[in-house]
């Protein structure tokens, strides 16, 4: 079972020769809505030219199985395959796997404890050998081999009985149901046994600075703190590459990285985009293309839950209304970022579109506090049984953009009797054990929560995520509703995708109602690109830009 | 002879030493660590987190991971990067030629142009040439290498497209004339602050030499201006200049920080921001370690090269 299957959504090579004859001379007649002629809009037949993607970080992780940052992905997603793909509409599409397991398929049990995967019979890996079944048997076990530095085990930890039942079939059986895990196989990229395997120590091996994939690029050369240089893999089963070279470059500092943008050096800002600052300017560049994206990441102040002036839901609504959110995206942001109400990216299916909106009125959150019991004290600060309304404010240092939303809010909270003070910390110290173990009052920080697209967010809002009280997860805010714990689990063990809608959806509410975090805006990044770049497709569903860079092509 | 160097060895050691604890201690004393950066990832738990921090060995009390570090590094292995997963050393070695290219191309600029200035100042001493050398060397000194560097890329990338912004070659070009190209900018600007002291230095020591009286015997015998200067001042005021050297070495490689952070070059010293900001400290360590003993190297050989030719300095 070889089904071809377009992993990128986009026309197939052929497809578009089909369509091209079909339209015959027309084609040639009616210019496009760029104004370039429709031939000019084919991929190449052969690989030619260089994309040079400008990074702020430089990508030094290789083995996508071990400890990366998001920087890494790019290479991972061009070297590498995973069973499957995501879409930027969160559709999940085979890639190593020839269909995606459901139970109408019968690749999951209807307890979704079952899985069975079909693979691809035509991969090879960059060295000429065969993928096989025993790859992505090799990659599920590494992963839980407790000598092996993976990188996030959840999901995997539950993968049993892993059985190779032909080199194009495999099958294994879940401890418990867990929905999010098809999302999770999205960015697990599957590993070659016969090199990997053969290593001494895995976590030391050669191959983890020259990576062997099956991607639609190989590895090339890298210049360390400089560039990297990967070439285009001509056997690669999906479509493309339809570029010779993809290069990534490190410029470390923003306003080079754009500047360079703007001199023609690199010819797609990637990762770190385009700064909100210069987003006015780098609209008018000639020959570029520059767009706003929404990302998944959400900008919030995190209420720590242990402090007992958080504990009052009226001061958690009133502190929200007290925050002059428009002005921040509007003035601060330069009207770059986008509204929210919740954790879940806009563009998901599971967004829930109907939460109340949030309003910015003083008089209101005032009177919300009086009505609680809240009043001012001699010093003017509110106060309630000996608890005062003040607490610490921290986030990063140096992110000046930040600091200054944390003094506007600073300025509109002390209107209404409420003290907020200022005290950041260096990136490696603030998220070190003061964020991971709660030691903060509130935090002023951008989160994404979703892995892939699946609406999971158990490790951010479950009772028994709460690191800071012995749990296993990153619920820093120490949230905890029995409903939405009950929910949660309810969600992970349901494959129905109309009945997941319902119960994340549900979460989203009673999270807004209970305001554990104050969502600021949505980030959006600044995209750009040489306009001659064609097949370049934004995906909030992954972390990096260069997700599907195998059909990039010049016109 | 043997002793002098054998005391001047011995002091090598125990300051490296010192340095070694002195580096570790505030590396991993500081709260936070290498982890940090994956705690806003998606899915990551603090299990996991926990996990990766007892394979790397994080956990472990303070005096265990140095000493550990310690052992390992005498025996040749400076650790594994936390953010590469390569050797220390080979993270360091690649970043090495960048660097040194950048040093060694600033060092012959410094060392011509400085000694050219001092000598030329001090032998028209309180001419025009004189005043402007002294006033550009305040200049050049008071003002930090960064300012410098962007306003050059400003003028000559920016606004006269004369020079690249930055990088150390093109992507795709990578000739020689290309790398000379990309290597004006960066060495001329890490150059001005030590051809500012050693103009400075050169002016002193030939200003010394002048008033000698084998100087003055010279001119009296007869001799042409131009061979006193050459044969007897010049001669004579290099000497001091030895040590000079030395000390330029690890102010080099401070200058290099700055210069390879406004340029975009690939070299140690972007590496040591770099391993700074993700708390890499095996790669942190290595190369306080690697800067260490380059200047102990330094200024040992230039106390050697001194002792040799003046032997005042080891009876003193």
């Amino acid at each position: 079972m070889t089904r071809k299957t377009d992993l990128l959504g986009g026309p197939t090579r052929r497809t578009t020769l089909r369509l091209m004859a079909a339209g015959g001379a027309v084609g040639f007649l009616v210019p496009t809505l760029l104004g370039l002629p429709a031939f000019a809009q084919t991929p190449p037949e052969e690989p030619s030219g260089r994309i040079v993607v400008g990074l702020s970080q430089e990508p030094t992780v290789f083995n996508p199985l071990m400890p990366h940052i998001e920087v890494d992905d790019g290479v991972a997603f061009s070297i590498f395959d995973a069973l499957f793909r995501i879409t930027p509409e969160g559709e999940i599409v085979p890639n190593l796997a020839t269909e995606v397991p459901t139970i109408e398929n019968g690749g999951l049990s209807e307890d979704g404890l079952e899985w069975r995967i079909e693979l691809r019979d035509d991969v090879s890996w960059h060295d000429g050998e065969p993928f096989t079944a025993d790859d992505v048997k090799f990659t599920l076990e590494l992963i839980t081999d407790p000598d092996f530095r993976a990188w996030r085990t959840t999901g995997h930890d539950l993968v049993r009985d892993i059985e190779v039942v032909s080199p194009t079939e495999i099958t294994w059986r879940m401890e418990e149901p867990f929905a999010p895990y098809l999302s999770f196989l999205t960015e697990t990229f599957i590993m070659p046994e016969h090199i990997l395997g053969a290593a001494e120590d895995p976590n030391e091996a050669d191959f983890n600075q020259a990576p062997v994939g099956t991607g639609a690029f190989k590895w090339g050369s890298r210049q360390a703190g400089d560039n990297l240089t990967l070439t285009a893999n001509p056997d690669y089963h999906g479509d493309g590459p339809y570029i010779e070279e993809l290069v990534f470059k490190y410029i470390p500092d923003m306003t080079v990285l754009y500047t360079q943008f703007r001199s023609g050096d690199i010819d797609l800002v990637g990762q770190a985009y385009i700064t909100a600052d210069n987003y006015e300017e780098a609209k008018t560049l000639p020959d570029r293309t520059v767009t706003l994206v929404p990302r998944a990441t959400v900008e919030s102040i995190y209420l720590n839950q242990e402090l007992p002036q958080f504990q009052d839901p009226a001061v958690r609504e009133a502190l929200y209304m007290a925050i002059d959110r428009q002005s921040i995206i509007d003035i601060l942001y330069f009207g770059v970022a986008g509204e929210t109400e919740t954790y879940m990216p806009q563009q998901s299916p599971y967004y829930n579109p109907d939460l109340p909106k949030h309003e910015f009125d003083l008089e209101k959150a005032a009177a919300l506090l009086d009505e609680a019991g809240w009043m001012p004290g001699d010093d003017g600060i509110r106060q309630k049984d000996g608890v005062r309304l003040s607490f610490v404010n921290s986030t990063t240092t140096g992110a000046h953009l930040r600091e200054q939303a944390q003094q506007f809010i600073q300025q509109t909270l002390a209107q209404i009797g409420v003290e907020m003070t200022i005290e950041n910390l260096p990136p490696a110290v603030m998220w070190g054990e003061f964020w991971g173990q709660s030691e903060f009052e509130t935090a002023m920080v951008g989160i994404t929560y979703l892995i892939g697209a699946d609406p999971d967010v158990t490790n951010r809002f479950h009772t028994d995520a709460i690191a800071a009280q012995g749990g296993s997860g990153s619920n820093n805010a120490q949230y905890s509703n029995p409903e939405v714990d009950e929910l949660l689990v309810e969600g992970a063990r349901t494959f129905d995708t109309g009945k997941r809608e319902e119960i994340y959806k549900q979460v989203q509410a009673i999270i807004r109602d209970d305001l554990p975090f104050l969502p600021l805006f949505l980030y959006t990044n600044v995209y750009g690109h040489k306009a001659g770049i064609a097949g370049f497709e934004p995906n909030v569903n992954t972390r990096t830009e260069s997700w599907n860079a195998a059909t990039w092509y010049w016109n | 002879m043997a002793a002098f160097l054998l005391s001047r060895l011995l002091q090598s050691v125990i300051l490296l030493v010192i340095v070694s604890i002195i580096g570790f201690a505030v590396l991993n004393l500081m709260p936070g660590g290498p982890l940090s950066q994956f705690a806003l990832d998606p899915g990551m738990t603090q299990q996991d987190m926990a996990r990766i921090a007892e394979q790397l060995g994080l956990n472990r009390p303070f005096h265990i991971q140095y000493l550990d570090w310690a052992w390992r590094m005498l025996q040749g292995d400076w650790g594994t990067s936390f953010r590469d997963g390569s050797a220390v050393t080979s993270v360091i070695a690649r970043h090495v030629p960048a660097t040194l290219l950048l040093m060694g191309s600033s060092t012959v600029i410094a060392v011509a142009v400085g000694t050219w200035i001092g000598i030329r100042g001090a032998t028209h001493r309180y001419s025009g040439f004189d005043y402007m050398a002294t006033i550009g060397a305040m200049i050049a000194l008071s003002i930090p290498t960064f300012w410098f560097g962007l306003i050059g890329i400003y003028v000559f990338s920016l606004r006269l497209d004369w020079l690249p912004a930055g990088n150390m070659y093109s992507i795709g070009d990578g000739s020689v004339l290309d790398y000379l190209h990309h290597l004006i900018m960066p060495s001329i600007v890490l150059a001005l602050v030590h051809i500012a002291i050693w103009s400075r230095f050169m002016r002193g020591a030939t200003l010394d030499a002048i008033s000698q009286d084998f100087v003055k015997t010279a001119r009296a015998k007869g001799v042409p201006e131009r061979r006193v200067v050459m044969k007897h001042v010049v001669g004579n005021a290099l000497l001091p200049m030895i040590t000079l050297a030395g000390v330029q070495v690890p102010s080099l490689l401070t200058g290099a920080l700055v210069t390879e952070t406004v340029f975009t070059w690939p070299g140690m010293g972007r590496l040591f921001l770099d391993s700074l900001g993700y708390s890499d400290y095996p790669v942190v360590m290595g190369l306080l370690m690697f800067s260490a003993i380059l200047t102990i190297v330094a200024n040992l050989v230039a106390d050697i090269a001194v002792a040799l030719i003046d032997p005042r300095i080891r009876l003193a």
